[in-house]
């Protein structure tokens, strides 16, 4: 048959975009919580037990959604800061040099895990490296891979989810059912043997990795959003006007249901750093010379009780890329809610 | 209904068959197996191409997938390298991860239900956002260094708990490991029910209930939790799959004889038939609770009617 | 409506039901515990615990428990001894005659008699039986027309082996091999009861031999319970009741478990723990050494290792890896220094010589980068180190190896570390030799003579030399070594083969691995024998 697997919009009010249950975890790896993000972004498509009136902006205001929503990011606290620390990930992710000068290779065997020192505010590794700068120069691989990954993720899962939303019947019922192979794999089962396979010193295959296994969840978010979008009257009347699928779809499908996507990708980005770490630990992450939070992490595991400080940096980064990332994710979602003005 | 339900099981048949195959071609894509079972020897290569011939993998791929397929069908999940029969290992591993994954999900509803319900009735006070911030930084701390930790100061340093499962793997003993299997998904629980809860509490039945004077804690417990707790409830159908196969980690540093566990000795020995076979199974959970979760939902909000 | 309602009452039911469940089991959780047992950690076996098929320690341990052979290990000093052998005679150093003691049985009573050698010897030499030591039984007369590099079998019993009597046959090797009897200790030699023929596959669930334990209960993959067979006519009868071993995949947590008091003893103590070991465990903590040295191998299959001038960037290497101090900062006395390519526990009569490989296998970075130079560099500039990660704790070394180098040559980018998620994964790169750069090799004696240390790892073509290392002179060495009759002579002929392994280099050697163990309180007279396996029998449970 071709009606789609989930139940059709209600006509009431803009429906769920899919049963909130179906948006099976990508990641049934327990470093990967990139399954939680589908989740997040499911409460902001559909909140449950009222029907939402989403997208369209109130007629009297003459602004946008988007510039609705840049309008109270700006005056948003928790944005404004989380906006400052990425900037601030960003930069020395670029420019590692500018705060910490040394190089993260330098390494002495003789001041094997020695605490704080002048010089050296972290302390040192298990090798006798300088942890801080190990820390800021690991900045440029484990933000790359989750910058990079999610965005791959996104593109991948947003086009392949969005024409089979809109698509629907043959299309759709192909594209889900992949998504759903892909589902089915364990992560920490898939990277083993495909960064196993696929490999090579530097973050790219780590990147397609996650991106592979990323897309689906994606994809359902888009797939369910596209579904909810061509419902409305605009689509059917813009239609009526003769409008093509490729305008329908670029020109008014796409800015609505762009808003879930963009949700999910901010909060995945974060857990998609955090995963790099759990693939490092089990030996097919990232590897030397590249210098990454996820390795040092993993170095760092079994030391707790005799270097914490091993740890608590690279992780207290990590924590506050991931915090930042989500607490971005989270005032976006705010802002373009427009049930929360 | 009933139409939807055999359209949604038909539909499995092609999911069934295209990640089976998929993870036989990755764990074939690792090389062959029969090196490692020599240890750091060289392989006798007469010994070896018995073996190989044995184990079908002197075959091209797809005639290994046919035969591999050939045997599942009739209930023979073949044997593991060292002689026992994947279906034995199954039978110790899945009751055992089932068991885990119980403990897992009652601690993500105890806690990230009240969590939830503080942080949902006093949204944006400093409860909230302390409850927002601990929950993110649990999500934040990779499994294996969340278990490490723990592991020690509960097992070691306080000692409250023996900081490793025996093999009988009692619930009791499962509560750390649960705990720390279950910090994954906590952050979402206790989002999911400040959202819903939020949402809930401006409802028209409330104001109704706040309005006949009903006690606080009635109104809270009766009337909002009951009906905040939809996406929760389907949320932890569909992580119940999730959770099962993604112990691998958890498993590993509190030595559980779980799924995880033959998971991951059946990848590092590229163990073929343990690994399919126990993914085969994974997928068919995770399937099976998907299409319950998209029922159960449908039963749970009666809008949602599935043709 | 109502259908909604009911489902949301029945699970928030079960889930206080189960909330409740926990709660009340809290704090339960230990295990009650047999009196007199050890408890000890093992690692799950890979292949079935047949003795001629198995090849790793952890098999190794339940067959050191459940069978004794001819001959045995002395624990402490490794001297092959007899055990179930009176004498293993000849006169040509190729023909032998065994005869066995009277009075050994099979714990399930059965007569141990000369056929149940003959018998269990041709099982494991035979093809078709896909035993993987089968090659222990190469050096016996017949074993190629039983074990054909190709095709069927011609034969399914070894020409070799010919039983006189129900206590005595004769051996005929194929060529002369006059320690051949000190290989004897070897599990793969063990003798095997009928019921292993006859219910094969009841054999395999629980194993039955003439060992001083016998197997109670095994569940395959994380637990094995043995006691002590009170029958057992041995000499080493065991002082402990009973031996449960327990599976960890990973090595931390059966320490934190033994911190905890929740086994009894473990056998290998992670390296990041060894900082702590001394004050965890006082002198509850055992490090003594075992026959195995840990080695980085050369490609020399790839042109750009072997080609002329390449042994003095070899030589470079070695010579820029500070042995000392990882093994002091990394291993904490774990491990020793590597002076030559055998291991301490051979002794100086078996062949140990410390100072053999001389200032190669010594720190000198200054001199290591000039050689390097003079030999023309590192290929591309560049080396990297492989091993697999999965186990062990290699990647602490390996990084530090690097390290090394990368400090005595001035480029922090001349070494880097490879490592590889699987072990089956690293086994096929080396067999099919895909390495192109050094990788870890690990070689664990079979028994201890010199013979095992160099002839199976640096021969021409032999089994374990995966760099593909091949010189005449070593080889014409070898082969001079092993006619030789005298045990000093012999010895002395291998270490001559030695010194060109110093001058080529086509293997560094790193360092001597301990045997590490920890154990409880409720323990006394643990010891390793030289293997690093705990003799389990000698263990008194207080």
């Amino acid at each position: 048959m071709s009606e789609p697997p989930y139940p059709p919009p209600n006509p009431e009010g803009p429906a769920p975009a899919g049963p909130l249950g179906s948006l099976g975890p990508v990641s049934p790896g327990d470093g990967g919580a990139a399954r939680l993000a589908s989740r997040e972004a499911e409460s902001l498509e559909r909140p449950p037990g009222k029907p939402a009136e989403p997208a369209p902006p109130a007629p009297e205001k003459a602004r946008s959604l988007w510039s609705d929503a840049w309008h109270d990011l700006r005056r948003n606290p928790v944005f404004l800061l989380s906006a400052l620390v990425i900037a601030f990930l960003l930069l020395i992710a670029v420019w590692p040099g500018l705060v910490a000068g040394g190089n993260p290779l330098q390494c002495d065997l003789a001041k094997s895990q020695e605490g704080s020192q002048p010089g050296h505010p972290f302390g040192f590794d298990a090798q006798g490296c300088d942890v801080f700068t190990r820390t800021i120069h690991g900045a440029r691989a484990s933000i790359t891979v989750g910058v990079c990954a999610t965005a791959g993720a996104a593109l991948l899962g947003s086009v392949l989810g969005g024409l089979a939303g809109y698509y629907g019947g043959w299309w759709d019922g192909l594209l889900s059912r992949l998504a759903d192979v892909f589902f089915g794999i364990p992560i920490i089962l898939g990277g083993l043997v495909f960064l196993s396979v696929v490999t090579g010193g530097s973050v790219w295959p780590v990147v397609g990795f996650i991106v592979l296994l990323g897309w689906p969840q994606i994809s359902r978010i888009a797939r369910g959003a596209v579904v909810a979008a061509k419902q409305h009257d605009y689509v059917h009347a813009a239609r009526a006007l003769g409008a093509g699928d490729r305008r329908l779809l670029l020109r008014h499908i796409a800015p609505n249901a762009v808003a879930p996507v963009i949700v999910v990708a901010t909060i995945a980005l974060g857990t998609y750093i955090a995963l790099e770490a759990t693939l490092s630990f089990i030996g097919v992450g990232l590897k030397p010379p590249t210098v990454s939070w996820g390795i040092d992490i993993s170095n760092a595991s079994n030391q707790i009780r005799n270097a914490p400080h091993m740890l608590l940096w690279p992780a207290g980064f990590l924590s506050v890329t991931v915090l930042a990332f989500i607490m971005l994710g989270d005032a976006v979602r705010d802002a373009l809610d427009p049930k929360l003005r | 209904m009933g139409r939807y339900v055999i359209r949604r099981l038909l539909q499995m048949i092609p999911v069934f068959i295209g990640s089976t195959f998929l993870i036989f071609f990755m764990v074939y894509a690792l090389g062959d197996p029969v090196a490692a079972l020599f240890g750091d020897k060289a392989p006798d290569p007469a010994v070896a191409a018995r073996i190989r011939a044995e184990l079908y993998l002197d075959q091209p791929l797809w005639k290994q997938y046919l035969h591999y397929m050939g045997q599942i069908l009739t209930g023979d999940f073949g044997t593991a390298f060292t002689g026992q029969p994947v279906l034995d290992l199954m039978a110790d591993a899945f009751p055992v991860t089932l068991r885990l994954t119980i403990v897992a999900v009652a601690f993500e509803v105890a806690v990230g239900i009240a969590l939830g319900v503080v942080s949902g009735l006093r949204r944006g006070r400093p409860a909230d956002t302390s409850v927002l911030m601990v929950t993110l930084i649990v999500v934040s701390v990779p499994t294996f260094v969340s278990g490490y930790l723990l592991q020690y100061l509960f097992g070691v340093k306080w000692a409250l708990v023996a900081p490793s499962v025996s093999p009988e793997a009692t619930f009791a003993e499962l509560l750390l490991p649960g705990a720390v299997l279950g910090l994954v998904s906590l952050a979402y629980v206790t989002r999911l029910t400040r959202t819903s809860l939020a949402e809930n509490a401006r409802a028209d039945y409330i104001r109704t209930a706040v309005a006949k004077g009903l006690p606080r804690h009635r109104i809270v417990l009766r009337h909002l939790l009951r009906n905040s707790l939809i996406p929760v409830v389907t949320f932890i159908g569909a992580d119940i799959g999730a959770l099962m196969g993604g112990a691998i980690v958890t498993e590993r540093i509190f030595n559980i004889h779980g799924v995880g566990y033959q998971l991951y000795q059946g990848i590092l020995r590229q163990n073929s038939p343990t690994v399919v076979g126990f993914v085969t199974v994974l997928v068919l959970v995770f399937l099976l609770a998907n299409l319950i979760v998209d029922l159960l939902y449908a039963v749970l909000d009666p809008r949602i009617r599935h043709v | 409506m109502r259908g909604g309602v009911r489902s949301r009452a029945g699970a928030a039911l079960c889930v206080v039901g189960l909330a409740a469940a926990a709660a009340a089991g809290c704090g339960g959780g230990v295990d009650e515990r047999a009196v007199g047992v050890v408890r000890a950690s093992w690692g799950d076996p890979q292949n079935a615990l047949e003795p001629a098929n198995t090849n790793e320690v952890q098999g190794g341990k339940v067959l050191d428990l459940i069978f004794r052979g001819l001959k045995r290990y002395d624990p402490k000093t490794g001297a092959a001894e007899d055990m179930l052998a009176e004498r293993v005679e000849s006169d040509d150093a190729q023909n032998f005659t065994v005869r066995l003691k009277d009075g050994w049985t099979f714990s399930n009573g059965e007569k141990i008699t000369a056929q149940s050698f003959v018998d269990a010897w041709n099982y494991a030499a035979l093809v078709d039986s896909r035993q993987k030591n089968a090659a222990f039984f190469s050096y016996v007369d017949g074993y190629e027309k039983v074990h054909p590099v190709k095709g069927e079998p011609t034969a399914k019993t070894l020409s070799g082996l010919v039983v006189k009597d129900p206590r005595t046959f004769t051996v005929k090797l194929r060529t002369k091999f006059s320690t051949w009897p000190d290989t004897l200790g070897y599990p793969a030699f063990a003798p095997l009861p009928r019921a292993f023929f006859e219910d094969h596959a009841g054999w395999l669930r629980k194993p039955v031999g003439n060992g001083p334990y016998a197997i109670d209960a095994y569940t395959r993959g994380s637990v094995m319970r043995l006691s002590r067979w009170d029958g057992y006519p041995g000499p080493d009868k065991a002082e402990n009741t009973g031996v449960e071993l327990r599976v960890y995949t990973d090595n931390n947590t059966a320490y934190t478990d033994l911190q905890a008091g929740n086994i009894d003893l473990v056998d290998d103590i992670p390296s990041t723990q060894l900082r702590n070991v001394r004050k965890d465990l006082g002198n509850r903590y055992i490090n003594q050494p075992a026959g195995i040295l840990q080695t980085l191998v050369f490609p020399l299959y790839d042109e750009r290792w072997s080609k002329a001038g390449m042994e003095k960037v070899r030589r470079g290497l070695s010579m820029a890896i500070d042995r000392e101090q990882i093994t002091r900062r990394i291993y904490r006395g774990t491990r020793t220094p590597a002076g030559d390519w055998t291991s301490p526990v051979l002794g100086d009569k078996g062949g140990y010589k410390s100072g053999l490989c001389g200032d190669v296998c010594t720190y000198d970075p200054g001199r290591a980068k000039e050689l390097i130079q003079e030999g023309g560099g590192l290929p591309g500039g560049r080396v990297t180190l492989s091993s697999n990660v999965d186990t062990g704790s290699h990647r602490v070394w390996m990084d530090a190896v690097c390290n090394s180098v990368n400090n005595a040559l001035g480029d922090d980018r001349a070494c880097t570390v490879n490592p590889i998620g699987t072990f089956a994964d690293y086994r096929n790169k080396i067999t099919q030799q895909r390495m192109t750069g050094l990788f870890r090799s690990g070689w664990q004696m079979d028994y201890p003579l010199i013979q095992n240390f160099l002839q199976p790892t640096y021969y021409t073509d032999a089994s374990s030399n995966y760099g593909k290392f091949a010189d005449a002179r070593f080889d014409r060495l070898v082969d001079e070594a092993n006619a030789e009759s005298d045990t000093g002579k012999a010895v002395a002929k291998f270490q001559d083969a030695e010194r060109v392994l110093a001058e080529l280099m086509p293997v560094i050697p790193l360092w001597y691995q301990n045997g590490n163990a920890g154990y409880t309180a409720g323990l006394s007279d643990v010891t390793l024998n030289q293997f690093s396996v705990p003799v389990y029998e000698r263990i008194k449970v207080k």
